[in-house]
């Protein structure tokens, strides 16, 4: 199961974050700020998984994580899912932004958050993982927007 | 009206949308809190409008707005308002909005439950599509159980887009209300075959889930993943099924056997590294020869073990990878191997001790794990120089934290084994005591006190160190950041004082411990400090007494008075006691001082007597006093209807009869962890107790009220090193020489002896390697470990319980009873599935050609729960039917009996051939958990035959003789409640009447008096019922009585209807 999937900058600003469990804003927030600086501290040619904080894991779980220009990727997981698998997951999904943002930057995730989430909804469900085909992702997300448009039009 | 709706669209050209709200918050960076303030003003005012546009760009604004931290649940309302829009493009915003904040205590999901189900059922996908996803993040127990129905339904939609999401927010369903899983997973089951791969693959993982929760109930699914395994070319696929084999090999392990060639054969072709690993990680599961009851043959259990080792070395590979993921991942499942095959471990020490030098935190944290199932008494010195260099170096805390509780561990496992010489260690918990910043003082503490009190020897040297750590007290208490660390001064302060005859200089430790600076210490530690001070004070006493000259005994008394005052001022309450009592005591030792009187052996006495080890068990071998039952109730044991309720429902177990007097012992059991816990405590407590595991136990606390105390502070930025203290390293060299001195000798002696006996103490543990045996340890540990054979405990409750069962099989006589006819009944809706026959050869015939004609109920006496159904097949075709299976898909309250080993899913098979034209009867039984309702078994399915079987509330009775005066008694008890019923145009003669509620309800007649009987009857399960029959003309009274009012209702009901079919 997936527990938390967080995107944020190079200086902990969030641009998204799921989580599959319930917390309350503030811890979420802690949840974050914490995730960041962990992560942030590690070094560029280090390995993709560590353990989590205090707030969010236990023994069990596991963050894994990739970092990309500015942006990093986290998904918090635990032992029943692959760590190599999962990282090929975060690969999926930035390839996916990338051809629906078409050169996707920071940017494109500051102002349209809830396309991301959008895409995100089409991989992950619940926690658990729908869809890793890319083409399979986009041909439904690109028909969800394709409708939305059709009703704009309409209405 | 059309000026309003112009305005409210021009209104909304000037609303702000998301991007607008990002780009002002952007712009806003000073006073970002007081912009978005009024952002959510603007939102709140947006929310009041009618128009559903203007909300759903208010409630996207609102998602972003959660991310940032921000509270909106005020506008959950609003967001089932969005949801509810008939526009796909809202409604996504309101699932995504309600996804992001709705949790289980959110008061409007009550509301969705309706929107949600219209939403499914939509003839669009995607609005089914956005409510699945929506419903995965935040259902609730009350919609799982309300919609489990449509998403079960959904599980068959005809879009593979559907079916996937549908199959995997089932999980979500499961957890929220097991009972839905019973009844889904056939279906489930089905889709693991499902023609998409998408549909499979969430299939995979839903099961995945449910197995690593309970693995034991999937064994029966292992054939079908072993056919997708070997089939199926998705890696994601793949990863989950080798992850759950190797949750199910150890329950199993023919199955490990079968595995190794398609794990073997993926291995071998798989260019995915993640499949590899988990190939790997999977065989490494399974390989558990020695811990298996199940041995295979001596050449297989070779193959398996090359295999194994071939995955060893495959790890190396990996660890050695320049790919730091790899050499992660290596370590990791190394780690798996520890616990199994340390010495496959151990042959790669080297590599593991190099990783502690990686620059990697996350890979010498795994290093570290791995360390401890490494070290021997030959290594075990240098692997811990190694760490220490490392707790210098460590930057972050929790990482140092980490190193510390490592050490400690390492060193303390299996009481002190591989410590060959307790001065080094000593030294070492004194220079860990440098730490700045740690959480862990109380385990240093501790680890000081055990040592100090079970290795005899060491003692002097103990007390020395401990007496210079007192003298420099001042480094650790100085800064606040320090303050987990004064833990350590407990157990200087206590070593000091008990075995103060042992200092070299007690006037100058008794004035370290009567410093003013104690006085800003925790309440626990100024304790010990005045307790110990005292005994100080006594050898003190002994020591100047023997002299000639008199002054100094009366000095040290001065010294005590003058600086006591301090404690008894203290504001804990241990503390001032304490103080006071000394204070006072001391006083009077200096009135008899003064009249040259010899106080000191009378003061000694006050602390005399040798401390002992006490084992943790010492306790089971005070024999119980004659007269008292340790098993008895103190109170009235609570009913066991409220300490069912307790109990939360284990999910997804089989829920079996047995389950409810299990339960008890469990109770039981858990109290007794508890008291035993309580006891642990309590002894943790106690420096006069053994711990059983030191590191285990909290074994101060804070005491409150510490913040007061004003602390000085003292800001150094060099690493503190406490002057007069040995370092650690001189004793490694130290030891060397030891070690190398003692083989000498040794070969001396093995020249003279050829064999040596040793003490019993290094031989218990079998260690490593064999060069191990010839270090022998500079101490000796005190080992108290004697156990009572058995738990008593436990054994008594078996007692019990069989006595329980014994009881309730004689409750109930033996006797068989037979009636009730019932045809089955061909084809039922298609929602309900519960039966099958399957018949398997010939394929090509007819279903109805066949078919079973009578179906006969029986109740089982010798088990309430039982009831025996005998089927009468008849084959009307002209074929012949070779083999047929049975099946009843079980419900929430009845179960079909299997023989042992067969999964809950599978159908019996007929134990015979039918012939064309013949008949032939079966019987299956089944298992009733609740008897009181009547039930309808049906079924009904694709090419197989259904059923349906009828249980009424009349089957479960028994006909049972009863006598008219144990009759009257049971009306006269008043445990019985009443229900009457009245037929109408009832036209046959009253004996004819009696006969047929005999025969058809199975009851027996009391007593007759004209037109008026009584009967009675008892259920499968006890219930009594009895009946007062009255006739006069056409019409039948009926009187009954009965203590379980429902079931009574339902007879009475059943009673009618055979008589309003005459």
């Amino acid at each position: 199961m997936i527990k938390a999937i967080l995107i944020f900058n190079n200086h902990g600003k969030p641009r998204l974050s799921k989580f599959y469990e319930h917390y309350s804003e503030d811890t979420e927030q802690q949840i974050i700020r914490e995730t960041f600086h962990l992560v942030s501290k590690r070094d560029e040619n280090v390995c993709n998984f560590l353990e989590g904080g205090m707030l969010i894991g236990g023994s069990d779980y596991r963050l894994i994580y990739r970092h990309y220009a500015t942006l990093y990727f986290v998904f918090c997981v635990d032992s029943s899912e692959s760590e190599l698998g999962i990282l090929d997951l975060i690969q999926v999904f930035v390839e996916t932004l990338d051809k629906c943002f078409e050169n996707v930057c920071e940017l494109d995730l500051i102002f349209h958050v809830d396309k991301v989430h959008n895409i995100l909804a089409e991989m992950v469900m619940g926690g658990m993982v729908l869809e890793t085909n890319m083409n399979e992702i986009i041909t439904q997300v690109d028909s969800q927007n394709k409708m939305e448009k059709s009703e704009v039009l309409t209405g | 009206m059309a000026l309003k709706i112009v305005k409210g669209s021009i209104d909304r050209m000037f609303d702000k949308n998301l991007q607008d709200l990002v780009r002002g918050i952007r712009n806003h960076k000073e006073d970002e809190a007081k912009y978005i303030s009024t952002c959510i003003d603007e939102i709140k005012q947006e929310l009041k409008q009618d128009n559903i546009a203007v909300k759903a760009n208010a409630v996207c604004k609102l998602t972003y707005l959660q991310m940032l931290g921000y509270d909106v649940s005020w506008a959950a309302f609003n967001i089932v308002e969005v949801m509810s829009s008939s526009k796909f493009t809202y409604k996504r915003i309101g699932y995504l909005a309600a996804s992001q904040c709705f949790h289980e205590s959110t008061d409007v999901i009550m509301l969705t439950t309706n929107q949600i189900r219209k939403d499914l059922s939509s003839p669009n996908q995607y609005d089914t599509g956005v409510a699945l996803t929506g419903l995965s993040c935040f259902v609730t127990p009350d919609l799982a159980r309300d919609l489990a129905n449509d998403i079960m339904t959904l599980m068959s939609h005809t879009k593979p887009y559907i079916r996937k999401k549908a199959v995997l927010i089932m999980y979500k369903v499961f957890l929220k209300y097991p009972e839905s899983l019973r009844p889904a997973f056939p279906r489930l089951k089905e889709k693991l075959e499902d023609p998409d791969p998408g549909v499979q693959s969430a299939a995979v993982n839903v099961i995945c889930e449910l197995a690593r929760r309970n693995p034991k109930n999937y064994l029966s699914l292992a054939p079908l993943f072993f056919k997708l395994m070997t089939s199926s070319t998705n890696n994601w696929v793949l990863i989950k099924i080798i992850k759950l084999f190797g949750a199910l090999t150890p329950l199993e392990p023919r199955l490990g056997k079968k595995l190794i060639e398609p794990l073997t054969n993926l291995i071998h072709s798989t260019s995915a590294m993640s499949l590899l690993y988990e190939c790997v990680n999977t065989v490494i599961a399974g390989h558990d020869v020695n811990g298996s009851p199940f041995l295979p043959p001596f050449s297989l259990a070779l193959f398996l073990f090359l295999r194994f080792q071939l995955c060893v070395q495959k790890l190396r590979i990996l660890i050695e990878d320049s790919d730091q993921n790899l050499k992660y991942l290596g370590l990791l499942a190394m780690s798996k191997i520890l616990k199994t095959h340390p010495k496959s471990v151990q042959s790669h020490k080297d590599l593991i001790l190099q990783c502690l030098d990686d620059k990697d935190e996350s890979i010498r944290l795994r290093a570290l794990d791995l360390l401890y199932g490494m070290v021997s008494k030959k290594n075990l010195m240098e692997i811990v120089k190694k760490l220490m260099l490392h707790v210098d170096k460590a930057e972050g805390t929790t990482y140092r934290d980490e190193l510390l509780t490592k050490i400690i561990d390492i060193c303390s496992q299996s009481n002190y084994q591989y410590i060959t010489n307790f001065e080094w260690y000593i030294s070492i918990l004194v220079e860990l005591t440098r730490l700045e910043g740690t959480r862990h003082g109380h385990l240093i503490a501790s680890q000081m006190l055990d040592v100090a009190i079970r290795v005899k020897a060491i003692r002097v040297f103990a007390v020395a160190q401990m007496a210079t750590l007192l003298d420099n007290a001042h480094l650790m208490t100085g800064n606040v950041q320090r303050k987990g660390i004064c833990e350590v001064l407990y157990a200087a302060a206590w070593i000091c004082g008990e075995f103060s005859e042992h200092l070299e200089n007690p006037m100058q430790t008794l004035e370290a411990m009567l410093r003013p600076k104690v006085a800003t210490l925790p309440g626990h530690i100024q304790a010990v400090y005045v307790q110990n001070a005292a005994k100080l004070f006594a050898t003190l006493l002994k020591n100047q007494e023997g002299n000639t000259d008199r002054t100094a005994a009366q000095e040290t008394s001065q010294l005590m008075i003058d600086r006591l005052p301090l404690f008894v001022q203290s504001a804990n309450l241990e503390v001032q006691e304490r103080a006071s009592c000394i204070l006072q005591l001391v006083k009077y030792i200096q009135k008899l001082q003064q009249k040259d009187v010899e106080v000191a052996e009378e003061v000694i006495a006050l602390f005399a007597g040798e401390l002992n080890p006490v084992a943790p068990k010492a306790q089971k071998k005070v024999p119980v006093p004659e007269g008292l039952d340790l098993d008895a109730w103190i109170n009235e044991p609570p009913s066991e209807s409220e300490s069912e309720d307790e109990q939360p429902k284990a999910i997804f177990a089989k829920e079996e009869p047995k389950h409810s007097r299990a339960r008890h012992t469990e109770v039981d059991e858990k109290e007794l962890a508890k008291r035993r816990e309580a006891r642990k405590q309590e002894q943790a407590n106690n420096p006069f107790y053994i711990k059983a595991s030191p590191s285990s136990q909290k074994v101060y606390q804070e005491a409150p009220g510490v913040e007061h105390i004003p602390v000085v502070q003292i800001d150094l930025s060099v690493p503190l090193k406490v002057p007069g203290l040995p370092m650690s390293d001189q004793y490694v060299k130290l030891e060397e020489e030891r070690r190398q001195k003692e083989r000498v000798e040794k070969k001396k002696k093995e020249k003279k002896k050829r064999k040596e006996k040793r003490g019993g103490r290094g031989k218990k543990h079998d260690s490593g390697p064999e060069s191990e045996e010839d270090i022998t340890p500079a101490h000796m540990v005190d080992i108290v470990t004697e156990e009572m054979p058995e738990d008593k405990k436990s054994s008594k409750h078996k007692k019990k319980k069989q006595k329980r069962e014994k009881e309730e099989k004689e409750k109930k006589k033996k006797k068989k009873h037979h009636h009730h006819h019932h045809h089955s009944d061909g084809g039922g809706e298609e929602s309900v599935q519960n039966g099958t026959v399957e018949e398997e050869e010939p394929l090509p015939v007819s279903v109805c050609h066949q078919s079973f004609t009578e179906i006969d109920i029986q109740g089982n006496l010798q088990d309430g729960s039982q009831v025996v159904v005998s089927v009468i097949f008849e084959n009307k075709c002209d074929n012949f039917l070779k083999t047929m299976e049975f099946n009843v898909l079980d419900s929430l309250n009845s179960k079909l009996q299997r023989p042992e080993g067969s999964g809950p899913h599978d159908g019996l098979s007929v134990p015979f051939q039918l012939p064309p034209e013949t008949r032939s009867s079966g019987t299956l039984r089944l298992s009733v958990f609740v008897i009181v309702f009547p039930q309808n078994e049906d079924s009904s399915t694709h090419e197989k035959l259904d059923f349906k079987l009828h249980f009424t509330c009349s089957s479960y009775l028994i006909t049972t003789p009863c006598y008219s005066d144990a009759f009257a008694k049971l009306l006269e008890s008043g445990d019985l409640k009443c229900s009457s019923v009245r037929l109408e145009g009832v036209n046959m003669p009253f004996h004819h009447l009696l006969a047929r509620i005999c025969f058809h309800h199975h009851f027996s007649v009391v007593e007759r008096i004209d037109s008026c009987a009584s009967m009675y009857s008892r259920s499968i399960q006890g219930h009594h019922v009895c009946l007062l029959v009255k006739t006069s003309g056409q019409t039948v009274s009926i009187d009954a009585k009965c203590d379980e009012p429902t079931l009574l209702g339902n007879v009475l009901d059943e009673i009618k209807q055979t008589f309003s079919q005459c």
